[in-house]
């Protein structure tokens, strides 16, 4: 006994100065093997992501797709598809780009390498639960906030640890500035963890249900305060951030405007957060909080469209890269789209817009042309930035195919959105509409049936979204698979 | 002040960030706790029975509220195909609020007494033998599960903490309520209740 512990701390100090060494020279290398993991888990999710959207837009037209089956049905998996893009693809593109971003415009390592890689496999766990549980039918019954309590308490200890790791390593920043990616990336942190928090409070019945503390209409004021920063925070600062690196990485140029920055991000995140009445409008939450949702919904066009400004204008003297970046195509496409469903969102906060838009497929519509045009589009373009720089090459192993699945995704939401404002349009009129007498002209089937060919159409815009994402996979398996990621040192400021 | 100070100091931003972020809500959510209008049943409006509730629950579970609002707007076309608009009084025993945000399907706010307890049988478990051109699942396995009574005695429980007026005898007597009943028996009970505080009747 004596004699094996003599030989344990024999070995003991050897070790020690091992690990120093190894940590020395570690913490010259930046950390991307968290990075690269997050990258490839984003591929990953947002195929089964848009694959559940696409099933369930088959179901749409035709029920039998049901199968009778509990855990295949249409009303239990449509939070699935929605957890998928937003938590899985959405969530594992900003954990990525969010330590990539944070480690190069601070010329440091990442901070915690233990609890970087935790927030990883975390993060992954939060998605496993997430995709047992909800075609399970356990959920909270609130929309993007479905996980139960327990899944939930996880996402808060991910949430955290993520928040260590991202300032810890901009408090050990070897520049004075903080770049204004990480304002954006700062902003979502902080701001998703009060949402989740607050929405989030109930009392556990059992390990798998819960009641709100809140009812009724507070509930529903909790819920859209936080169901609409969850696209504020998460789809949107968040994918700023990401394109106030990427974006003019990929230019080449530099951002155009920085006082805009400054004043886009303080307007954007102080006036988002008012934002969220406008999903009640003409519900019975009292006059004022519509009144002040749609108000501050209507203000919200500026900031926005500073991003969206600040982006483009980003490429000022480099238009012609368009021409062979197909890279630069889907990050300009998707500021486009940022544009356009930004304009389209205050529009629809009008409570006389609203009152024709609301509980249609023009919704529908609204939010894939932010999902699919806004978000996957720059997370596409930043992944085809960010992949073959992970594993040590100039570029994706085809920029044709980049250019083959930019077409393809574009027509893809065209088709998406165009369908989908249709059908709402529709269905908002013929909801309304009234015979001579006063009697209603269409019974509510009579709306659905005129719906049919529209959800057709999606369907197809749909099928396109995702062939251009099994393209992506074989480009980024072509790009990795023979490769050996090659350890990166930490660049000196300049 | 100038933006560098704020620029150079990683505290400073996050506290700037919080404070930014916190006013809307606040603004928003304090006074609407406090408003009574909100938080205060309106005429009618009583705590869900222990047979109403466990199908409410069904309702949740089954994520009814994707394709069904429950909340009638005040514009003359919805009150015509729909009833007397919502009023918050009616949501304040809701343990998730269902307003939902898209109708594929009618809404549900006052669909109780439209239809008969059978018309719903046979509607859930296909909804085509009864609505040809319809697009909504069948939800045929309620009628083979029976109503977990010890689940719904905790959470009757758990609503009692939590502030619902359930009275002792009220949790006492819910095994004997729920007894034999299916989980379709729930949902049928719960959406024929729907509404029914107000007369649909003008």
């Amino acid at each position: 006994m004596i004699g094996m512990g003599h030989r344990i701390h024999a070995v003991r100090p050897h070790k020690n100065n091992f690990n120093r060494d190894k940590a020395l020279q570690n913490s010259a290398e930046y950390n991307d093997t968290v990075v690269r993991q997050f990258a490839i888990m984003t591929v990953v999710w947002g195929v089964v992501g848009m694959l559940a959207g696409v099933f369930i837009a088959a179901q749409l037209i035709w029920p039998a797709l049901n199968f009778e089956l509990p855990f295949l049905t249409y009303s239990r998996l449509r939070p699935l598809h929605t957890n998928a893009v937003i938590f899985a693809f959405g969530g594992s593109a900003l954990f990525a780009t969010a330590y990539y971003v944070v480690q190069r415009t601070c010329h440091v390592r990442l901070a915690f390498d233990k609890l970087a890689s935790f927030t990883f496999w975390g993060w992954q766990t939060v998605i496993l639960l997430a995709a047992i549980t909800l075609p399970l039918g356990i959920t909270q019954g609130k929309e993007y906030a479905e996980l139960e309590w327990p899944i939930d308490l996880l996402i808060a200890v991910v949430w955290v640890s993520f928040a260590l790791v991202f300032f810890g390593t901009i408090v050990k920043r070897r520049i004075k500035h903080i770049y204004v990616a990480n304002w954006f990336y700062g902003a979502f942190i902080i701001t998703v963890a009060i949402l989740h928090i607050f929405n989030n409070l109930a009392l556990p019945v059992t390990l798998t249900k819960s009641y709100q503390i809140y009812t009724g209409v507070v509930d529903g004021m909790m819920q859209w305060w936080y169901g609409h920063n969850a696209v504020g925070f998460f789809l949107t600062a968040g994918f700023l951030g990401m394109m106030y690196y990427f974006v003019p990485k990929q230019a080449g140029r530099p951002i155009y405007s920085y006082r805009l920055s400054v004043v886009h991000f303080w307007s954007l995140i102080a006036i988002y957060m008012w934002a969220g009445p406008h999903h009640l409008h003409y519900t019975s939450l009292p006059d004022w909080a519509q009144t002040l949702g749609m108000v501050f919904s209507l203000v919200l066009l500026a900031p926005s469209w500073g991003g969206m400004i600040n982006g483009i204008m980003t490429l000022s003297g480099a238009w012609h890269k368009l021409r062979t970046d197909p890279i630069l195509k889907f990050m300009i496409v998707s500021l486009s789209f940022y544009g356009m469903s930004t304009f389209e969102g205050p529009m629809m906060s009008i409570k006389t817009v609203n009152a024709l838009s609301h509980y249609t497929d023009w919704t529908i519509g609204h939010v894939h042309s932010g999902a699919l045009g806004w978000v996957a589009m720059m997370t596409i373009g930043a992944m085809y930035s960010l992949i073959p720089r992970l594993y040590n090459r100039e570029s994706m192993y085809s920029t044709k195919l980049i250019d083959v699945h930019f077409w393809t995704s574009t027509i893809g939401v065209v088709l998406y959105a165009v369908s989908m404002w249709v059908a709402g349009i529709t269905q908002g009129l013929m909801w309304r509409a009234v015979n001579d007498d006063g009697t209603l002209t269409y019974s509510f089937i009579e709306s659905l049936k005129a719906t049919y060919p529209y959800y057709g159409l999606r369907l197809i815009g749909g099928i396109l979204f995702i062939s251009g994402m099994f393209i992506m996979v074989y480009n980024v398996w072509k790009t990795i698979s023979e490769q050996k990621p090659v350890p990166v040192p930490v660049m000196d400021p300049a | 002040m100038r933006h560098e100070v704020i620029e150079k100091s990683v505290t400073l931003m996050m506290v700037l960030i919080v404070c930014a972020v916190s006013v809307g809500g606040l603004v928003e959510l304090v006074p609407l706790m406090m408003n009574g209008e909100v938080t205060e049943p309106a005429e009618n409006i009583e705590v869900y029975s222990p047979l109403r509730l466990a199908g409410r629950d069904v309702y949740v579970r089954e994520g009814c509220y994707n394709c069904h609002s429950q909340q009638i707007r005040p514009f003359r076309s919805e009150t015509e195909r729909y009833g007397p608009y919502s009023v918050a009084g009616e949501f304040v025993y809701d343990r998730p609020f269902q307003f939902g945000s898209k109708r594929t399907g009618p809404d549900l706010a006052r669909v109780g007494g439209r239809y008969s307890d059978d018309w719903h049988y046979l509607h859930m478990v296909d909804p085509r033998v009864l609505v040809p051109e319809s697009n909504m699942p069948g939800y045929p396995w309620l009628s083979d599960r029976l109503v977990d009574t010890e689940l719904v005695v905790s959470k009757l429980e758990a609503l009692q903490t939590l502030g619902d007026p359930y009275t002792d005898e009220q949790i006492a007597n819910a095994p004997a309520e729920l007894d034999g009943k299916t989980e379709m028996d729930a949902i049928i009970a719960y959406l024929q209740g729907l509404g029914t505080n107000r007369s649909n009747r003008r």
